[in-house]
C-alpha cells in the first residue's frame, strides 16, 4: 500500500520522539514483540523463499531461471511493467495536478475513482475486463471479428495491470501537491514563466520525492500482480504468463524447487526497490539537513 | 561400412540441400491446446512426440501452446475467447458448454472420435497416508465417524463430479438400486469432507503438503503421479471394489480452428492421442489407454476393478448433471442440510 510520504520534522517533534514517558520496561516490551513479530512473518518467509529456491542445488535453480517459459515470462513482466509504469506516471501528475492546483465540478468524484482500484478486489477487476472484451462480452463480437485479441492476450494483461496500479502515483503526489499549495506557481506564472517552465522548474522539483515513491510502488505491484492478471490472463505456457503466474504454475506442477527459484526473483526485485527507497529517503533526509545547516549558517 | 570420403561429403551436401529446401517451404504453426488440471505431465510428453511426428508427416514445425486449470474454469474461458484448437477436458459436459454457451462447436461433437471422443480413460482411486491408519479398503469405509475426506468441490472440479458419481454408483449398487439410501450414504461421505479445493491439483496440495485429512479420493493417474512425486513414500494407493469409468474427452474446437487455418493439424494432433504412441504416452503418465494392445502391455501398471461408466448408471452428462449438480441438484441440497 502506499507509503505515507516522511514529513520533514520540525526541531520539536524531533525532541518528542526520543524521549517519550514509558518506563523502560514498556519500552523494551513493545521493541520486542514488533522486532519478534516481523522476523516471524516477515523475514522468516523470505529467507525460506531462498532456501526453499536451493534446496535442490544450484544447478537447478540455474535451470529454472534459464528455461525459455521463465525467460519467457520475465520478458512479459518487463513488457507490462514498462508499459504501465509510465503510463500511471502520465495520469498520476495529470490528476494530481488537476486536484490540487483547480476548482472544478466533478472533483471529489475523481479522488473517489482514483481510489476505486484499491477497493476493487483484483478478481473483480480482473472479471470487469473478460466482461466487457470476452467472447460473450459487450464488444466480443465486433473484436472477434476484427481479429483484435485483447483478454487472454497481452493488452488484457496490460489493461489489468494498469487499473490495478492506478492510484499509486496519483495517490502520492496529491498530498504533497496540496501541502506545497500553489503560491510558488502563481509566482512563477507572475513573474513570466510559461506553464511548461512552471512545471518543469518549479511543480517538479517539488514534488520530486513523491513522484519516485510512486513511480517505484508502482512497479513493485506491476511485477508482482497476480489476481487480476491471472483472470485474464488464460495461463498460456510461454505466452501469457507473468512471472507470479508462473511460480504458481511451477509448484503445482511438482518443481517446488524451481518455483521458489522463480520465487527468489520476485523476492530479490522486492528488496532492490525496498532498498533504493531506503536510500532516497536517507539521500533526502541528508540534502534537507544540509540546506537547514546552510540556512541556519546564513541567518545567525 | 565404411564409405569413401567424397561420397561421405556428397551426402552430406544432399541432406542440406533437402534440409533448405524443406525448411523454405515448412510452416511454423502453433496450437493451444486447452487442458484440465491434471494433464499438464501427460501433454508435456506428448506435444514433443506429435511436433516430431508431424514434422515427419507434412515437413510443418508444429509448436503445441498449454493451459491447464480447473476443467469447469478453463471451459468457462474458451467460452470468454480464449482461443484453443483443441480442448482436452476432464469430463463431457465441459465441452457440451462450449457447444452451448459459447456455440463454438456443433452439439453432436462427442460422436466425432472414437470411444465418445475420449482416447484414455481414468477412474477415481483413494490415496491414504502410510500403514493405512484408519484401515480404508472401500467406498464404505469413507462414511465412518472420524475419517477425513479430501475431495475437489463438485461445482467446479471434474474429478469431484466423478468422483461424486463414482460414490453415488458404488451405494446404488450396494444398495440394489435405491436412490434414496444412495443419496444418503453420498450425505454422509460429505459430512467427512473438511475442505473443498477447487481442482484435483488443489486437493493434492492440501492433502499432500498441508497435511490435511486422512484419504484423497480422485484421479488414479494423480495418485500415481503423487507416488511417484513423494518417492520418499508416506503414501499407499487403496484401489476400492469398484469404481466409475472416468471418460475425459478431446475436440478441435471448430469456430477456432477454422479461423486460424489449423484444421488439419489439430485433428491430426487428436488422432495422433489415438495412435499406438500416443497410447503409450497416455499409459506412461497413468492414464488407461484405449488400445487392447498397449493396454496389454501395461496390465500389470493398472489395479483391475470393476468399472461402471456415467452412461449405465446416470443416464450420461446432460442428465446427470441436471439431477445432482445444477442449482438445487441433489448435492446442494445434501450440502445444505
Amino acid at each position: 500500500m502506499a507509503a505515507i510520504p516522511k514529513r520533514q520534522l520540525t526541531a520539536g517533534q524531533r525532541k518528542s520522539q526520543r524521549g517519550t514517558e514509558e518506563s523502560p520496561f514498556v519500552k523494551w516490551l513493545l521493541i520486542t514483540v514488533a522486532l519478534l513479530f516481523s522476523l516471524v512473518f516477515l523475514l522468516l518467509p523470505l529467507v525460506n523463499v531462498f532456501a526453499q529456491a536451493f534446496a535442490k542445488g544450484f544447478t537447478v535453480y540455474w535451470d529454472a531461471l534459464k528455461h525459455p517459459n521463465t525467460l519467457s515470462a520475465m520478458k512479459l513482466t518487463l513488457l507490462v511493467t514498462a508499459i504501465c509504469v509510465p503510463l500511471n506516471v502520465l495520469f498520476g501528475l495529470a490528476a494530481a495536478w488537476a486536484i490540487t492546483k483547480f476548482e472544478f465540478r466533478g472533483k471529489s468524484l475523481l479522488v473517489t475513482l482514483i481510489d476505486l482500484p484499491f477497493s476493487v478486489s483484483p478478481v473483480v477487476a480482473g472479471l470487469m475486463f473478460v466482461v466487457l472484451f470476452g467472447l460473450q462480452g459487450y464488444f466480443g463480437e465486433w473484436l472477434a471479428d476484427r481479429e483484435i485479441r485483447i483478454i487472454f492476450a497481452v493488452p488484457g494483461i496490460v489493461l489489468a495491470t494498469l487499473f490495478v496500479t492506478f492510484p499509486f502515483v496519483a495517490r502520492e503526489l496529491i498530498p504533497i501537491m496540496q501541502a506545497a499549495g500553489s503560491d510558488q506557481e502563481q509566482s512563477a506564472l507572475t513573474l513570466g514563466a510559461n506553464g511548461w517552465q512552471t512545471f518543469w522548474y518549479v511543480t517538479l522539483p517539488s514534488v520530486k520525492m513523491g513522484l519516485l515513491y510512486g513511480t517505484i510502488l508502482c512497479i513493485a505491484r506491476c511485477v508482482g500482480e497476480f489476481g487480476a492478471v491471472s483472470v485474464v490472463s488464460g495461463h498460456i505456457t510461454g505466452k501469457t504468463d507473468t512471472v507470479p503466474l508462473h511460480v504458481e504454475k511451477l509448484y503445482n506442477e511438482y518443481q517446488g524447487a524451481a518455483a521458489f527459484a522463480v520465487a527468489s526473483i520476485l523476492a530479490l526485485g522486492a528488496l532492490l526497490t525496498l532498498g533504493l527507497k531506503t536510500w532516497l529517503e536517507w539521500r533526502e533526509a541528508k540534502l534537507e539537513g544540509l540546506g537547514q545547516q546552510a540556512e541556519a549558517e546564513v541567518r545567525p | 561400412m565404411q564409405l569413401p570420403p567424397h561420397l561421405n561429403k556428397l551426402l552430406l551436401l544432399a541432406a542440406l540441400t533437402l534440409f533448405t529446401a524443406g525448411a523454405a517451404t515448412a510452416k511454423d504453426i502453433k496450437l493451444l491446446n486447452v487442458s484440465y488440471d491434471p494433464t499438464r505431465e501427460l501433454y508435456q510428453d506428448f506435444n514433443v512426440a506429435f511436433a516430431k511426428h508431424w514434422q515427419t508427416k507434412t515437413g510443418d514445425k508444429v509448436t503445441v501452446q498449454q493451459s491447464h486449470g480447473g476443467s469447469g474454469k478453463q471451459a468457462r474461458s474458451v467460452i470468454d475467447g480464449l482461443e484453443a484448437d483443441v480442448v482436452t477436458l476432464a469430463l463431457a459436459y465441459d465441452i457440451d458448454a462450449i457447444a452451448e454457451k459459447g456455440r463454438l462447436l456443433p452439439k453432436d461433437w462427442q460422436s466425432r472420435l472414437p470411444h465418445n471422443s475420449a482416447p484414455y480413460t481414468s477412474t477415481i482411486v483413494f490415496l491414504v497416508r502410510k500403514g493405512n491408519p484408519k484401515g480404508i479398503k472401500d467406498w464404505s469405509d469413507l462414511v465412518k465417524r472420524g475419517v477425513g475426506i479430501i475431495p475437489a468441490n463438485p461445482k467446479t472440479s471434474g474429478a469431484a463430479r466423478w468422483t461424486y458419481l463414482a460414490a453415488w454408483g458404488y451405494a446404488l449398487k450396494q444398495n440394489n438400486g435405491d436412490e434414496a439410501r444412495a443419496r444418503e450414504f453420498v450425505a454422509k461421505f460429505y459430512q467427512n469432507v473438511p475442505v473443498f479445493d477447487t481442482g484435483a491439483r488443489g486437493a493434492t496440495t492440501t492433502f499432500i503438503q498441508r497435511g490435511i485429512g486422512d484419504v484423497l479420493v480422485g484421479w488414479e493417474n494423480e495418485a500415481f503421479l503423487a507416488l511417484k512425486e513423494q518417492p520418499k513414500g508416506g503414501y499407499e494407493l487403496v484401489v476400492p471394489s469398484v469404481s466409475i469409468l472416468a471418460e475425459p474427452p478431446v475436440t478441435f474446437v471448430d469456430k477456432v480452428v477454422k479461423r486460424r487455418g489449423t484444421t488439419d493439424v489439430a485433428k491430426g494432433y487428436l488422432d495422433y492421442l489415438y495412435s499406438d504412441e500416443g497410447q503409450e504416452i497416455a499409459a506412461r503418465n497413468y492414464y488407461r489407454p484405449r488400445s487392447a494392445a498397449v493396454a496389454a502391455k501395461f496390465a500389470d501398471k493398472f489395479p483391475k476393478l470393476q468399472l461402471f461408466t456415467i452412461d449405465e448408471v446416470f443416464g450420461g452428462w446432460q442428465q446427470a448433471t441436471k439431477a445432482h449438480f445444477a442449482d438445487g441438484g441433489h448435492f446442494d441440497q445434501i450440502q445444505r442440510r
